[in-house]
């Protein structure tokens, strides 16, 4: 058991909360931003190289946090950490994030400025995130269960 | 529009990525978008004794996530404007693409972005290749001038 008051899902919504904040600072949550910057192909005078900033960012203090709690044995709102288990580089990676990367540069939105701007109640963000509940639910019931 | 946003889009991606980790050192999960929103659409076990802890953590982030989108736009509405007019029929096609290969591929541009490539994960690498190069093709052939 953990002695911390802060219960799993609060540290859950904190989280939430916090991607959020740093998802609309980003520019991640204008579709043209994140189109302006695939748009390389068509002259580099009008690129927008914004979005490299934004990975360069999140992974630097990811790879700093993940060093820093390297001794932890357990979190501290919760009982174990769950590692990804899957190793292997099969079709279904490939071409799973072959797709996405069609859907992303269709509309210029994944998954997380999505809920993000269901939530500022932009329409065209409601109307992606309708495709993409039946893309997950179809693809769920017809690919095999994992453990 | 200003396009090239070096500082907000760093600014952005440092809080992203404190999210992330906090993530990890609070609940010790992933913090990958699309797999704890499809894990929602799930069924749960009906076998199962234990409670979804998993799941109810999900919704959690998820609340938090559109919660404080909701919260942000009250602030910086132009944060969440989408400038290209996209037919509603393009935004459904681009949100199924994104259902369907985020489930596939398992993660999308925070999990196998931001917290896979930090953890240095050939799985994640590979998926990062895979949708940054379908997303810029994507883009050569139907965004740009044409949006």
């Amino acid at each position: 058991m953990n002695t911390t008051q802060i219960k799993p899902w609060m540290s859950a919504f904190i989280s939430g909360a916090l991607f959020s904040v740093g998802l609309a600072m980003s520019g991640m949550t204008q579709p043209a931003k994140v189109i302006g910057f695939f748009g390389f192909t068509h002259g580099l005078e009008s690129w927008d190289p914004s979005l490299a900033f934004v990975m360069g960012g999140g992974m630097l203090i990811y790879i700093l946090g993940l060093q820093l709690s390297k001794g932890l044995e357990q979190p501290y709102c919760g009982t174990d950490f769950s590692q990804p288990s899957q190793k292997s580089i099969d079709k279904k990676l490939i071409c799973g994030s072959l797709v996405f990367g069609m859907g992303w540069g269709l509309a210029g939105y994944c998954p997380g400025p999505v809920l993000a701007s269901v939530g500022a109640m932009s329409r065209d963000a409601l109307i992606v995130l309708a495709g993409m509940i039946i893309g997950i639910i179809v693809t769920k019931k017809f690919s095999p269960k994992k453990s | 529009m200003e396009t090239f946003t070096p500082l907000t889009s760093l600014l952005g991606g440092l809080l992203i990525g404190a999210a992330s980790i906090f993530y990890w050192v609070a609940n010790g999960r992933i913090a990958g978008i699309s797999g704890i929103f499809g894990r929602l659409f799930e069924r749960q076990d009906p076998m199962s004794p234990q409670p979804p802890q998993r799941t109810i953590e999900g919704i959690a982030f998820v609340a938090g996530l559109i919660s404080f989108g909701c919260l942000c736009s009250l602030f910086g509405p132009q944060l969440f404007i989408n400038q290209l007019s996209l037919s509603p029929i393009r935004l459904v096609f681009a949100g199924l693409l994104v259902g369907i290969g985020t489930t596939m591929g398992s993660g999308c541009t925070s999990g196998h972005g931001i917290c896979g490539l930090s953890r240095f994960s050939k799985r994640s690498f590979f998926a990062v290749c895979s949708f940054m190069l379908s997303a810029t093709l994507t883009v050569w052939l139907f965004g740009g001038a044409s949006l």
